[in-house]
């Protein structure tokens, strides 16, 4: 570094520093933890000394056909054929549906690759002369294929449906299905109810806190004047602190009660109430994040053009806001991430009852929700419980992807926006 | 600021303008009633509630009646544990963001974009992994270890770690703030004295910063003290006979204990007072939190 370096460093120093280096790590190495210790509890569904299921235990008879099986061992076939059913099935939301797909195929597909990489080790011919061979023993096929882990790992999966199941199929069938009943003689896991549930909530807490917050930003950072500024700002940044335990009370007890009263609606709790109380979270993300964005708009852009005789209100719709277009969209999605993840409001004010049905005024329950409300009184280790954490999975890939869209690309597009012209 | 010549402005551009500026005025005046409106409705059916005898007092007939006295001391065990946790490793981090990275090199990127990913992260997500990692695999492992069975359960010490986690980015980015704002004169004079570069931080930035850091610490317990979902199955217990006596019993919780009452109580109606004084007990200490930390911060950035 500099010529005459004779410091004396006491030999602690170095280690301190790269103590200090290494404890920075500690951020990156927590995603991981995150992703691998939650994911590890959902793996579970796909091993097969899980209690995965009765379903397992339960050789049947009403055997669904095995020819199904037959034909398409290939994994990629049937991978597809899932894929069709999701678009299938598909209710109209297109865009985030399109999204949760993705997910759930690229859970088949990580299988997938699991499988290739196990499966190099084995024959390929082996199994797949096996399979049908014993199409209707799986104990004889567990014990065959015991030191083929991830050969295993498809059988509950995606197999199964053919090999072992008794009723509607195996667990991705299951989880495809149109009703969430995990308590019940015939446990159903179908995650339908569930993705609506989500959707519409999110979708209320987006459709109400966006523009709120963008308009709110807007005012402040335009059209007030200071001395109101100085109030707004806090106050509003001062929501964002309210606990969502409490903001899930307030809904549950007096948004809820004032909107049946008013309306007149059927149940009193539903996804409105829940969307509500999601935008009272979204709100103050979206209008601090925007706020930011719009501040940082250089003056110069302003001064233009109130000098080329355009007023304020001009000025900050179609110079400012455009301008900060980035900054505003990575806010409505951080929001989005917000809406989408919280839950303790949805929890408390949704109704918190998987309905498969679009319509607002009736009760919904969140991914979220159902792992909280859910996991207190699971069975520790069974299908549920595995399920419950696919879940978590779930959320939390999808929220790292919202973080990663908004790092990566519309940080980018804002840097460049005001330094490449 | 008006523009000068507004003459070619007809008077439809101008009923437009009113509206552009309405709207924008009742959107923040709704968001701003909303928030009005539920701080009267918590001090109204609330505030007669709340006596002294409510915070010292333990429940009464399964929670029904009395104080709530437990569950404030366990919120309060609760964030000076996870304070204990979180904010030295918080503190470390901001230090090598600041002192130590180069802002351009893939490790402080990577460091920089997974805060801001765990900041973004689900709180119930923490929750899972405080049930997977902390009481699955480092309880379990520690018991297993040890032949006991004290660790492998839901405990006050692994909802702390899980909050540790959860408020991590909000150390961090608050003590990065902290540290920035020390000028750099100050460090390049040490330097120039010749102060190694740990001496340079250890005596002259960190006691620069003490302030950021609390208001790091302070923000963090804020932030921890109303976290539910993240807790939710990995220590909390709805009654409690005493308040804990190690880390690695269970406790109460005021976010927890009022989630209960108000979704899962026998009798929900009887109980709203009850519910609405621990809202504001609950809301009162996250806002003392809020407003101190905001308080210290404007005082940091006037300096």
């Amino acid at each position: 570094m500099h010529p005459f370096k004779k410091i004396k460093r006491h030999p602690f120093e170095p280690v301190a520093e790269w103590s200090i280096r290494l404890i920075a790590s500690f951020s990156i190495i927590l995603i991981f933890l995150i992703f691998l210790f939650v994911f590890r509890e959902a793996a579970g569904l796909f091993t097969p000394d899980a209690p995965a299921g009765p379903s397992q235990q339960a050789p049947s008879s009403e055997s669904t056909s095995s020819s199904p099986q037959q034909e398409s061992y290939g994994e990629d076939l049937q991978q597809e054929s899932y894929g069709g059913d999701l678009q299938q099935e598909s209710y109209g939301e297109d865009l985030q549906q399109e999204s949760y797909g993705d997910d759930l195929q690229q859970e088949s597909y990580g299988e997938d690759l699991q499988q290739e990489s196990y499966g190099g080790d084995v024959a390929e011919g082996e199994h797949v002369l096996y399979v049908p061979r014993n199409p209707n023993y799986p104990e004889i096929y567990n014990s065959e294929t015991g030191m083929l882990p991830a050969d295993i790992d498809e059988i509950p999966g995606e197999q199964a449906p053919a090999v072992v199941e008794k009723a509607p199929g195996g667990l991705l069938d299951n989880l495809l299905g149109d009703t969430w009943q995990p308590v019940s003689e015939q446990p159903k896991f179908g995650v339908w109810p569930l993705v609506i549930g989500t959707l519409k909530t999110t979708l209320i807490a987006i459709a109400l806190g966006a523009p709120l917050g963008i308009l709110a930003a807007l005012y402040t950072a335009f059209f007030a004047r200071r001395r109101v500024r100085e109030i707004v700002k806090p106050a509003i940044e001062l929501l964002a602190g309210f606990p969502s335990v409490v903001i899930g009370f307030f809904c549950l007890v007096t948004v809820a009660s004032f909107l049946q009263e008013t309306f007149g609606m059927e149940y009193r709790l539903n996804a409105i109430v829940g969307g509500i109380g999601l935008s009272l979270a979204v709100i103050p993300i979206v209008y601090s994040i925007a706020e930011d964005a719009l501040n940082a708009v250089p003056k110069t852009l302003r001064e233009a053009s109130l000098a080329l005789g355009s007023t304020e209100w001009q000025t900050a719709y179609r110079v400012m806001l455009p301008a900060a277009a980035p900054g505003v969209i990575a806010a409505v999605i951080l929001g989005i991430g917000r809406a989408f993840g919280e839950t303790m409001i949805a929890i408390m004010a949704t109704g918190n009852a998987p309905m498969e049905s679009w319509n607002i005024l009736t009760p919904a329950r969140t991914f979220a929700a159902t792992i909280g409300s859910e996991m207190g009184e699971v069975v520790w280790g069974s299908e549920h419980y595995g399920i419950l954490f696919l879940l978590g999975t779930v959320l939390f890939v999808v929220s790292f992807g919202l973080n990663a869209l908004t790092e990566l690309y519309v940080k980018k597009r804002l840097i460049k926006k005001f330094q490449g012209h | 600021m008006q523009a000068p010549f507004t003459s070619h402005h007809t008077v439809s551009k101008r009923v437009l303008g009113l509206f552009a500026i309405g709207i924008a005025l009742t959107a923040t005046v709704a968001v701003l009633g909303v928030i009005l409106g539920m701080l009267a409705d918590f001090a109204v059916k609330g505030g007669p509630e709340l006596t002294w005898s409510f915070l010292t007092e333990y429940p009464r007939n399964s929670n029904m009646e009395g104080g709530i006295f437990p569950a404030l001391a366990g919120t309060t065990f609760l964030v000076l544990l996870m304070t204990l946790m979180g904010v030295p490793i918080g503190t470390a981090t901001a230090i090598y963001l600041t002192e130590f990275a180069r802002q351009d090199s893939w490790f402080a990127r990577s460091v920089r974009f997974a805060v801001n990913t765990l900041a973004g992260v689900p709180s119930i997500v923490f929750g899972l992994f405080g049930v997977g990692f902390f009481v699955q695999f480092v309880g379990k492992g520690l018991d297993t270890a040890s032949g006991s069975s004290v660790f492998g359960d839901g405990s006050l010490l692994w909802c702390a770690a899980t909050l540790a986690v959860l408020t991590l980015p909000v150390v961090i980015v608050a003590v990065e703030e902290a540290l920035r704002a020390v000028p750099r004169e100050l460090r390049e004079a040490s330097l120039a004295l010749g102060a190694t570069r740990w001496q340079t931080i250890t005596k002259v930035v960190l006691p620069n910063a003490v302030s950021g850091i609390l208001t790091g610490s302070i923000l963090a317990v804020g932030r921890g003290a109303g976290e539910v979902a993240a807790i939710l199955f990995v220590g909390v217990t709805y009654s409690a006979e005493s308040l804990p006596d190690a880390v690695t019993e269970k406790f109460m919780h005021l976010g927890y204990h009022l989630y209960v009452l108000a979704t899962q109580s026998p009798d929900v109606e009887a109980t709203l007072p009850l519910q609405y004084a621990t809202t504001i007990v609950l809301l009162g200490l996250t806002f003392l939190l809020n407003f101190s930390a905001i308080y210290l911060r404007s005082r940091l950035r006037r300096r």
